[in-house]
């Protein structure tokens, strides 16, 4: 038995392995390939990045389907902060002038968003002749507002939020009524993942009972993650959440707060006084430790993002296929090869966030350690 | 570059939602599902406990009542054979008792036979004497009663006499 599951683990990395090779190669072909044409032609009606660039970010427009100029769109809430609160729809934008060329291309809006502007979903003040000021091909620092718009990623985050609230009370409210029963319905579903939290996660990460005042963090963060990943893979439905450095920073500063506040004597004295470090490697040590309690967090927030953002542009490239040879025959290999790819990514989200989870009961667990002599 | 640097809205709204989210969930989900879970670990320790520990007495009380069993059984042989033996006793004090008493009897009759066929002969003696003596009166008398034979008779007996 665990022959065979270690087996399956080296078989599952080298298939991770595999594809991510695979993916690194196939999109900066579509690059490479992409910006020859680029130049070959400028107005091309299918721009490959620039598609994907446009799904993995933020928008301030939920789009549905058709074109992106004229399609179905479901316009978000702006909200900015600039001398009071300005709140309109985002259509004020997508309707409006476009302005500047290539790059620098900007929509002014119109109505209620006059005076300002959006370029690449980003919100800028315009000058007074209603002009976007650049400086060194970007937009000045005079130019930027307080963006606190509702954008798709936001909306998005409501979803889950409303999702995780109406799954978990739902089991909540199963244990309530029937106290305490073997589990059935979702809370039979739910039940072997909160356990796999608190028995794989929790308790071997932090020693003792300890693991108690952590787990309401780990397993939220467990589920947001989880859930937010397995959203984002639905087509239309879903936005690239966890795929966004925004989302994952705040999961890791999350983490780090916690990291440093739960910190025992025993953890700052490793940091600042390395047990067994002569005291004149100290001036070298406490940098780097120093350094460690930032950097673990840190990779926190890289990895999500960029696992989730490259499961997601590896799906768009493989669709875009068909797309960029402009037939239909083509989907007899682009549609089996997202198909794997989304069914990897499956797996991915639930890895991703057991990592994520594993890796904060990791970093907690060491933080609340007590000293081992 | 965009694509890796945070959006401070985005961050703002993430921060509230997930607070809110960790709180709600925290307070009305994980804690009585917890709650629930750890019951019910406790329930099922507490009853594979009771049913070791009942198993346990039931391999107490087997042997005990094994033990019962044994005694009984123990007792109830040695019941048999104390029966068996005072059984035995009374045939055999019976049976030595009747040979006493027969031998009793027997020694008696003996006795009484011995007594009786003493005197039966010391009777029997008496008479044989008493018929001798009469037999002898009449033989007397009639070898006395005549003169030749008083004569004969003093002849033999002085012969008898002489001889001797």
């Amino acid at each position: 038995m665990a022959m065979l599951s270690g087996l399956k683990k080296i078989f599952v990395l080298t298939v991770l392995m595999f594809t991510t090779v695979f993916t690194y190669a196939s999109t900066d072909d579509h690059y490479a390939q992409l910006h020859e044409e680029q130049l070959a032609e400028e107005e091309r009606e299918f721009e490959v990045s620039k598609m994907i660039m446009h799904h993995i970010g933020d928008a301030h427009e939920w789009h549905l389907w058709g074109p992106s100029h004229g399609g179905t769109s479901v316009y978000l809430p702006i909200v900015l902060i600039d001398g009071g609160l300005k709140v309109f729809s985002s259509s004020h934008f997508y309707h409006g002038e476009t302005k500047g060329h290539g790059d620098h291309e900007y929509i002014v809006g119109e109505g209620p968003a006059e005076g300002y502007a959006m370029m690449h979903e980003t919100i800028y003040k315009l000058d007074e002749n209603g002009q976007l000021h650049l400086e060194d091909g970007h937009p000045s620092s005079e130019a930027s507002v307080l963006d606190f718009s509702i954008t798709k990623n936001v909306v998005s985050l409501l979803m889950v939020f409303v999702l995780l609230i109406l799954v978990m009370f739902s089991v909540a409210k199963f244990y309530k009524k029937n106290g305490a029963v073997a589990p059935k319905g979702v809370a039979k579903f739910m039940e072997p993942i909160i356990l796999f939290v608190r028995d794989d996660i929790a308790r071997p990460n932090i020693e003792g009972e300890k693991y108690k005042k952590y787990l309401p963090y780990l397993l939220t963060i467990f589920f947001f993650i989880w859930f937010s990943n397995m959203l984002g893979l639905i087509p239309i439905l879903g936005a690239n959440l966890t795929g966004n450095i925004a989302v994952t920073f705040f999961l890791a500063i999350c983490t780090l707060l916690i990291t440093i506040f739960s910190g025992n004597k025993n953890y700052w004295g490793h940091i600042f006084a390395t047990p067994g470090v002569p005291k004149a490697l100290l001036p070298i040590m406490i940098p780097i430790e120093l350094v460690g309690i930032f950097t673990k967090p840190f990779a926190l927030m890289i990895r999500l993002f960029a696992n989730i953002t490259a499961g997601h542009i590896i799906i768009l490239a493989l669709v875009s296929i068909i797309f960029l040879k402009e037939s239909a025959a083509w989907g007899a290999l682009s549609v089996p090869m997202a198909l794997f790819i989304s069914v990897l990514e499956l797996l991915v989200a639930f890895l991703q966030a057991y990592l994520f989870a594993m890796l904060s009961a990791l970093f907690i667990g060491a933080a609340v350690e007590e000293a081992h002599h | 570059m965009e694509i890796v640097t945070p959006d401070y809205g985005l961050v703002f709204w993430t921060g509230i939602v997930f607070v809110i989210l960790l709180f709600l969930l925290a307070k009305f989900a994980w804690k009585p599902i917890l709650g629930a879970v750890n019951a019910r670990e406790e329930k099922i320790t507490e009853a594979l406990e009771l049913a070791e520990k009942t198993k346990a007495e039931m391999t107490a009380l087997q042997a005990q009542n094994e033990n019962l069993l044994k005694e009984a059984r123990a007792e109830r042989d040695s019941m048999i054979r104390e029966a068996k033996e005072t059984a035995t006793a009374m045939v055999e004090g019976a049976k030595s008792k009747a040979q006493e008493e027969a031998e009793k009897v027997m020694t008696s009759a003996r006795e009484a036979i011995n007594s009786e066929k003493a005197a039966a002969i010391s009777e029997l003696k008496t008479q044989v004497a008493a018929f001798s003596i009469e037999i002898a009166e009449k033989l007397v008398k009639s070898e006395l009663s005549s003169a030749d034979k008083q004569k004969a008779l003093a002849d033999k007996l002085a012969e008898d006499i002489n001889m001797n």
